[in-house]
């Protein structure tokens, strides 16, 4: 370990922070729909995202239904089924995680957390917002053309995405495609913002390494992304013109329906490049923030600093960066060369060095902590819990002659669900407990609470874990219907049908998470300032939920890292980022003078 | 900054307190637009290296034919150039004070810019005349996407040039200007090597 002393600084900027010129919004429109102010765009954000989200999760029990019953659901057919699939994936990922990570919990939480007022770019924010819905729009609007939504699959794979016998490969995947271009201009737009917002517009005294957990998984994710979203793009673009205007760039000669077409030569495995090289980075661009946000719930909900806290910082980095060199582990049966896949299984195994100490970290900071089981520290745990699972499995694919049998079965599907669809909703969750109260001013119903949490955790499990083993006895994913493969048990049929009960069951908890959420705005319990007695600067405004400019006439003056609980020698088990040395000593004499 | 040297401190010592306290917030002196003209024109370098990626890729294929390259190609580029430089004058100017000079500076640029984008449309009509366009040639597919590409983004760049020339034309001063002048300028010299490395690339291709 790289020990720093510290050594005299050589200069030491200006003792205030410059102010900056808010925008004060004079209308209604302009304060509530239009609005520049980044907590008002998170919320607009968030909701978007929960409310296409939710067509995800309605599309997830269509399939489930198609699968467990199979007989019973005659307007089911394969071309909606495969449209179902692809709308949900790429619903899930990016429309719902990523904008709800960066684009909820980032402009809500950035300059809350890093003591300034707003996005150093407001107006710019504002506008991001507005291209994602946009992107959401012209996405959903591809189920009422002719032709439907694409039924590609999320991945999108030419040439078999834009010829006649995939489902929408008409306007349907032009749609997709020109979606996730404005989805990429708005999410660039937002993610200069957080980048920028972070480097240069922290309070006094905050420095880089007393930020919040939160704020190092946003902003690197942030980072990931404006370098990974770029490969999207490009190949969204040359996939546009190749359906348009028939170039070649990746359609290779191709005779369909015994009709030679006009391409040839593209290349299919160049597209797969672009796409996992954003594809792979897609995947931390999810767990980045759920990394830091989930660290941050442990040690408040823990009352303990958060374990190993530089190393957590480097692990986020160090995974950050080698996000970019694992893409390929996603080809190894597009016939790449076998060193090529050596190389990439040697990087993956690698990408779970950092991973896994984050976990022992996440772990070690709940040894001897005085655990509060609130539903936040519910939620973290049981992510804890099923990242390590779906993270095991992640390095049985990681390896080439593990992922060859495995390759396109069921058994991928639960992998992923696992590591990147369940457990960073957990965080969500655990992270919409968290900071509920901040946001509202009120408490969400614990009973309700307590329903959610158990509900979704178990019936996850019974959703998943057969799924691993319906992969192993080899039922690919992708298929309307297995019918008779003499391969497949009859058993096979049964657990489909239970897994497809469990995921409604797990559907339904949703519905009560979002009535509780609906119902405590208006009518939770009025929550204490600072319920969880937390020391980072988001708790510490002068009004809750925080009003416009976030904090008073002063910005708060930051004197240590968020991670100051159980100090010893302090009364209170917490110390805030912006009390005064002087202050929390004076506490402390006090006490010993009683 | 130095980030590595930022990310391993231990800001739970007593002692890196007693610094960090007197940290003022920001990363960099320079102002945040300028960061964040920096990291956009990363995203615009990292898109344009990726299409150069594929395009490389693609063009170890069988049916990889050349890009022709018409005279146009050329006088466009020095177009381009005395856009950039036309900026540069600006910016100048605009550090000396004389704002009659930055808007001279600013309209000649952008006149030039223009004319620039017109000279590539101009191009692709006439490889189109000389029969070239087709777009199963996957080198010309490609060149006209990076030059679509390239021009939207000056195209974009002109929205900010715009506002600063009506900002001139408002009354404000060269002192009031100089920022977005020079981030103008910045842009337009970005491009300018953006296309010429392009080009470059399709000449040796």
């Amino acid at each position: 370990m790289v020990d720093v002393t510290p050594e005299k600084v050589e200069y030491v900027g200006p003792a205030e922070v410059p102010e900056v010129d808010l925008y004060h919004a004079k209308t209604w429109w302009t304060k509530y729909v239009f609005s520049q102010d980044a907590k008002v765009i998170a919320i607009q954000y968030s909701g978007t995202a929960v409310a296409v989200g939710l067509v995800g999760l309605v599309l997830s029990w269509l399939m489930r239904l198609q699968l467990g019953f199979p007989e019973f659901f005659s307007f089911i057919s394969p071309d909606l089924y495969l449209q179902f699939v692809t709308m949900h994936g790429m619903i899930m990922v990016i429309y719902l995680l990523t904008a709800l990570f960066l684009g909820g919990f980032g402009n809500y939480l950035i300059p809350l957390m890093v003591g300034a007022r707003d996005m150093v770019f407001p107006f710019v924010n504002m506008v991001s917002y507005w291209v994602y819905l946009l992107a959401v729009l012209v996405l959903l609007s591809s189920f009422f053309v002719p032709g439907g939504p694409t039924g590609a699959g999320w991945t999108l794979y030419p040439p078999q995405a834009i010829l006649s016998g995939t489902p929408g490969s008409g306007a349907g995947i032009i749609l997709m495609l020109v979606s996730l271009a404005l989805f990429i201009v708005g999410f660039t737009m937002g993610g200069l913002n957080y980048v920028v917002t972070v480097l240069q517009a922290r309070t006094r005294g905050m420095t880089l390494m007393r930020m919040p957990l939160t704020v190092w998984g946003i902003f690197t994710a942030t980072v990931l992304a404006l370098l990974a979203f770029p490969a999207l793009f490009v190949s969204a673009i040359m996939m546009t013109l190749d359906s348009v205007l028939g170039t070649s760039f990746f359609m290779p000669a191709i005779v369909e329906f015994g009709e030679q077409l006009q391409y040839g030569g593209g290349s299919p495995v160049l597209f797969q490049h672009l796409f996992w090289f954003f594809g792979h980075p897609e995947v931390y661009i999810v767990a980045l923030p759920a990394f830091g946000i989930v660290s941050d719930l442990l040690s408040v909900h823990a009352r303990r600093n958060i374990f190993g806290y530089r190393m957590m910082v480097w692990a986020i980095v160090g995974i950050g960066a080698l996000s970019f060199f694992v893409w390929a582990h996603h080809m190894y049966v597009s016939g790449m060369n076998p060193y090529f896949g050596f190389f990439f299984a040697t990087t993956t195994l690698i990408i779970a060095v950092p991973t896994a100490l984050k976990v022992y970290n996440w772990v070690l900071t709940l040894w001897r902590g005085d655990i509060h089981l609130t539903l936040p520290m519910l939620f973290a745990i049981a992510f804890i819990i099923t990242f390590v699972n779906g993270g095991i499995t992640g390095l049985f694919l990681g390896n080439v002659v593990v992922d060859v049998p495995l390759s396109d079965t069921m058994f991928v599907v639960a992998h992923f669900h696992m590591v990147m669809g369940v457990a960073p909703i957990l965080v969500v969750f655990g992270a919409v407990y968290h900071w509920f109260p901040l946001m509202t001013g009120r408490m969400l119903n614990q009973a309700m609470g307590q329903f959610h949490f158990w509900v979704t955790f178990l019936g996850a499990y019974l959703i998943y874990f057969p799924m691993h083993y319906l992969g192993f006895v080899g039922v690919p994913r992708r298929y309307w219907e297995i019918g008779e493969t003499n391969f497949i048990p009859d058993s096979a049929e049964s657990l489909n049908a239970f897994i497809t009960v469990a995921a409604l069951v797990v559907g339904f908890a949703q519905v009560v998470f979002i009535y509780n959420i609906l119902t405590s705005i208006f009518r939770g319990k009025v929550s204490e300032r600072n319920p969880w007695k937390a020391t980072s600067l988001e708790w510490q405004t002068t009004t809750v939920p925080p009003g416009h400019g976030n904090f008073g006439d002063e910005l708060p003056v930051v004197y240590r890292w968020a991670y100051s609980y159980s100090v010893p020698g302090t009364v209170d088990d917490y110390t805030p980022q912006n009390v005064h040395p002087d202050d929390v000593v004076k506490i402390a004499a006090e006490q010993g003078g009683d | 900054m130095n980030f590595f040297r930022e990310i391993s401190s231990k800001p739970w010592l007593e002692s890196q307190s007693a610094i960090d306290d007197t940290h003022h917030g920001g990363a960099f002196t320079l102002p945040s637009v300028t960061i964040g003209l920096r990291v956009f024109l990363g995203v615009v370098t990292v898109l344009f290296s990726l299409s150069v990626v594929a395009y490389s890729d693609r063009m170890t294929l069988a049916d990889w034919r050349p890009v022709p390259e018409p005279t146009l190609m050329w006088l466009n580029i020095v177009v381009l150039f005395a856009s950039s430089v036309a900026m540069q004058w600006s910016v100048i100017s605009a550090r000396r004070g004389r704002t009659a000079n930055v808007e001279i500076g600013m309209l000649v640029g952008g006149a030039l810019a223009l004319a620039f984008l017109a000279g590539q449309l101009l191009m692709v009509r006439q490889m189109d005349a000389l029969g070239y366009f087709t777009p199963t040639n996957p080198a010309l597919a490609f060149l006209y996407m990076l030059s679509a590409m390239h021009g939207v983004h000056l195209l974009g760049g002109l929205v900010a040039w715009g506002r600063t020339v009506m900002r001139i034309w408002g009354g404000h001063e060269a002192h009031q200007v100089r920022m977005s002048v020079e981030l103008c300028a910045f842009y337009w010299h970005f491009l300018l090597v953006v296309w010429l490395l392009l080009f470059v690339w399709f000449s040796i291709t």
